[in-house]
């Protein structure tokens, strides 16, 4: 067979080119003929990265808990010692702040399922295709309006003399003013998409024959939502409450934004990296809401929502 | 289900008002940034065009958008990258541990930012003892950018048929050959809306930003929350903010018309309406 390069004619359609002889590629042949060869080829960088970068930092946070910092010199010294993680479990203040944060993830979580609900279900099963695709994007263009901007925004609304005050005046309420009650607000705002979407998926999974085959045999439409839709529905409502829920517990910036004096976990963390340049007890305090979210998703863990996240 | 009329039209006016409740506090920032008057009291007494002549004027402004550009375009390229090879070994092939690398790609996004950031903080810092920098910056936003492509590409994977594949190399095409020529036109625009995803993610990034990043570097966002509570530099925030807003919105706008398949956040995939 006469092997014959052949140079691609400058304009010519790709498809000319789309069939090369079969010129022993020694590199390119050893990949075709082993799959396994291809496999590592693959997957050896991304996973490398992952696992040399994120495990190896997070393994990395979990050892750090145990150490602590010398007073003196403000160096790290690894003795290994529990000190740090029996400070962030028994002293009241720690408590104090770890059950605040808690009540909070667990508040915008609630405030954020009980809006995305109807919302999700209107776009998904009562809007036109045309305003279904037009409220889809709708939804998802704030999600990447970034959230410094979001926060910020909160705080003009929650401002002294802002719009808030001004909506509220007529019928005489006030502004929760900076404190909790601002950062509930303003961070189910923040994550409310992260709700809406997986919600919205979940009611465009069910499909319409199932609804309509549950209307004839004579099921109401709130029969129809607890005894059809709502089971199938359980693994998106989950999916959006790990979000919801775990973009909560270590939020910090919203509680500086508008918070007033209200201290997280988060606070905690980044005083003790910045200021007090403790990142042993950093480490120690950031390990309340991994484990807390790990808890949480053990438990949703056999109702499937993992894999709809 | 029939749901009767006024059924429909409440589920209406609730989705009306939650939209009202995304969209004004947006709009509120816009106005702002015209406002004439510093304290942003509601309703604005005037309008002005000046905090926005300041902001274009600001070099530190400048700085901080050149340095949120390089860093975004840096990690988006390398989450492109990565994000594109894991995308085909998870669809491709099956093999031990594959489960855990697909669990292993939302985690970045799944756990709280601030879990993120000091775990690369203190690796960094504590273990390696890399001082900060922009590049660190960059290999923090890589790691959690890199679902937002491997999402959009497996996406397209599960859609794309293995026959025309099958196909070049029948014909005699290499492995490379086959990918430059048959596989990735086919993944072009979801790439482009992976991208960018990726990109504007990178680029409104401030938690993990704020744990990785150097003493003296900004980006954007790192310059919004330094100027935050200077009372003389809000209205200038509220310009920055709104072309912050404007710049995320367009990139977002573009994927979701590129990407007729899904448009991703963190590991959710939402199915886009089609066309």
């Amino acid at each position: 067979m006469a092997l014959q390069t052949q140079h691609p004619v400058p304009g010519a359609p790709p498809a000319r080119a789309a069939v090369p002889r079969p010129k022993a590629h020694r590199f390119s042949a050893l990949l075709h003929r082993s799959p396994n060869l291809r496999l590592a080829g693959l997957v050896t960088a991304p996973a490398g990265w992952l696992v040399l970068v994120y495990i190896a930092a997070l393994a990395a946070l979990l050892i750090t808990a145990f150490w602590t910092v010398d007073t003196f010199t403000g160096k790290v010294s690894t003795d290994w010692t529990t000190e740090n993680i029996v400070t962030v479990l028994t002293d009241p203040v720690y408590q104090r702040i770890t059950l605040r944060t808690l009540w909070i993830a667990i508040a915008v979580t609630l405030i954020d399922l009980v809006l995305a609900l109807p919302m999700a279900f209107f776009i998904a099963k009562v809007a036109s295709p045309r305003w279904q695709k037009l409220l889809v994007v709708a939804v998802l263009m704030p999600l990447w309006a970034s959230y410094l901007v979001k926060a910020y925004a909160w705080r003009n609304v929650l401002a002294d003399g802002g719009l808030l005050e001004w909506l509220g005046a007529p019928v005489g309420l006030e502004s929760p003013g900076y404190g909790e009650t601002a950062v509930i607000l303003t961070l189910a705002y923040i994550w409310l998409p992260f709700m809406i979407l997986p919600i919205y998926a979940g009611f465009d999974r069910v499909p319409d024959t199932l609804l309509e085959a549950s209307g004839d045999l004579g099921a109401k439409p709130l029969a129809t939502m607890r005894l059809v839709m709502f089971p199938l529905l359980v693994p998106s409502i989950i999916a959006g409450t790990i979000f919801t829920f775990s973009l909560s517990l270590g939020d910090y910036i919203t509680a500086q934004i508008v918070g007033g004096t209200t201290q997280m976990l988060g606070t905690v963390v980044y005083a003790n990296v910045g200021a007090a340049n403790n990142l042993p007890f950093a480490a120690a305090v950031s390990l309340v809401p991994i484990a807390i979210i790990t808890l949480y998703l053990f438990i949703v863990r056999r109702s499937g929502a993992l894999n709809s996240l | 289900m029939r749901l009767s009329r006024s059924a429909k039209v409440i589920l209406g006016v609730v989705t009306a008002l939650v939209f009202l409740f995304i969209y004004v506090p947006l709009l509120l920032v816009v106005v702002n940034s015209f406002n004439a008057d510093r304290t942003f009291g509601w309703p604005p007494q005037g309008f002005t065009l000046e905090w926005w002549g300041r902001a274009l004027d600001s070099a530190g402004v400048r700085e901080a958008v050149v340095s949120s550009l390089w860093v975004a375009a840096v990690s988006t390229l390398i989450s492109l990258v990565l994000g594109t090879l894991l995308a085909l070994a998870l669809l491709r092939y099956k093999f031990f541990g594959r489960d855990v690398i697909s669990l292993l790609v939302i985690l970045p996004i799944a756990l709280p930012g601030i879990v993120t950031g000091i775990a690369l903080n203190n690796m960094f810092t504590t273990i390696l003892g890399v001082s900060l920098s922009m590049w660190t910056v960059v290999i923090a936003h890589a790691t959690f950018c890199m679902v937002t492509v491997f999402n959009n590409v497996i996406a397209r994977l599960r859609r794309m048929q293995s026959g025309l594949e099958e196909a070049s190399a029948d014909l005699g095409a290499g492995v490379f050959t086959t990918f430059r020529l048959v596989t990735f036109p086919q993944l072009r625009s979801a790439l482009l809306a992976g991208g960018l995803l990726a990109f504007a993610l990178s680029f409104d990034e401030i938690i993990v930003t704020t744990f990785t990043i150097g003493a003296g570097d900004t980006t954007l966002p790192i310059w919004i929350l330094q100027n935050l509570f200077r009372p003389n530099q809000a209205p200038v925030v509220n310009v920055v903010a709104v072309v912050l807003i404007v710049v995320s919105i367009v990139p977002i706008w573009l994927a979701q018309r590129l990407s007729q398949d899904s448009v991703g956040i963190g590991g959710t995939r939402v199915k886009a309406t089609e066309g």
